[in-house]
């Protein structure tokens, strides 16, 4: 049943992607960029990642959409026709596809607990986050104890990207006044 | 038989790998900066599932224990994937200033375009 759900989903997911690949409006790809993103919090939530699919849905649809919608009010909504076709990037990403496809043969079959990935590391933090830390939820244990550090280096991406983007926006003010003379000059 | 089993177990991973081939395509086949930046972040969700779908046990319960439960999903792949949504908004919303800026230099988001008006200046 739990297989089926998420094969299911999954299926879904892809055809809202050929939906974005396809459509040349920008306001519904980014409308469907967030049921893409809604359906991958569904996925989550089938692939038991309760926390990942909340800030998914939080995070992923709602933060996202909203910035791209502004953006779009900002710039323009339609997208233009191709000048060339895009035979090239295809050919790219079918062979790229064929390739990884053929790697996935090996992997363990979806679900099994008795992988090397299920049984080692993971299997660890599962028995020892309630001694040690007393916090059930294990997945906030390993973020906000054992992996701390990585919750560290997050916080400074996420910092450094506020800086680039105030900084960005911060500029973008004063040369408006320049680029009307630039306008200016292209006119004579 | 063996066909239908080998689709069951390799799915999510073969869905996974189609989204990711299709965020690639979009990311160089289409010159619209907000598509191009739609079609990467395409590319990032698609390595939320690949790390999240291994981690998955069928019949296991989220990672939160419990007495009355036993068998559990990987709580690993949460922890990074938890990390990677966050940095690509991050990542997102850097992009998304940039093409405004873009846009307000050129007045258009077009590669094509803006790779024209370069060479003309």
């Amino acid at each position: 049943m739990e297989a089926a759900i998420n094969m299911g989903l999954l299926t879904l997911m892809a055809i809202v992607t050929l939906g974005i690949i396809r459509l040349r409006n920008l306001f519904a790809v980014v409308i469907l960029a967030g049921i893409y993103s809604f359906l991958m919090a569904s996925v989550m939530i089938v692939l038991d990642a309760v926390d990942v699919a909340m800030t998914e849905a939080s995070v992923g649809a709602g933060i996202s959409t909203v910035l791209m919608l502004g953006v779009l009010y900002l710039t323009k909504v339609e997208e233009a026709q191709p000048t060339h076709t895009p035979i090239l990037p295809l050919i790219v990403a079918v062979i790229v596809g064929a390739a990884l496809v053929y790697g996935t043969l090996d992997t363990p079959p979806f679900g099994q607990a008795d992988t090397v990935m299920n049984t080692y590391v993971g299997a660890d933090y599962l028995k020892r986050s309630v001694p040690e830390t007393g916090i059930p939820n294990v997945v906030t244990s390993v973020l906000a104890s054992y992996r701390g550090f990585d919750t560290l280096g997050e916080t400074t991406v996420v910092f450094a990207a506020g800086i680039g983007v105030l900084l960005l926006l911060a500029r973008a003010k004063k040369p408006k006044r320049r680029k009307q003379g630039e306008e200016g000059d292209d006119a004579s | 038989m063996e066909l239908a089993a080998k689709i069951v177990a390799h799915y999510n991973q073969w869905i996974t790998i189609f989204l990711m081939v299709a965020g690639l395509y979009v990311v160089v086949a289409r010159g619209n900066m907000i598509k191009k930046l739609i079609g990467l972040s395409l590319f990032q969700t698609s390595v939320y599932l690949l790390y999240l779908s291994p981690g998955k046990v069928l019949g296991g319960t989220p990672p939160i224990v419990d007495p009355a439960f036993e068998v559990y999903s990987n709580p690993l792949p949460h922890v990074l994937i938890l990390t990677a949504i966050v940095v690509g908004v991050a990542t997102l919303a850097l992009g998304l200033g940039l093409v405004v800026r873009i846009n307000e230099v050129y007045g258009t988001i077009e590669e094509d375009e803006i790779i024209g008006k370069g060479e003309g200046e």
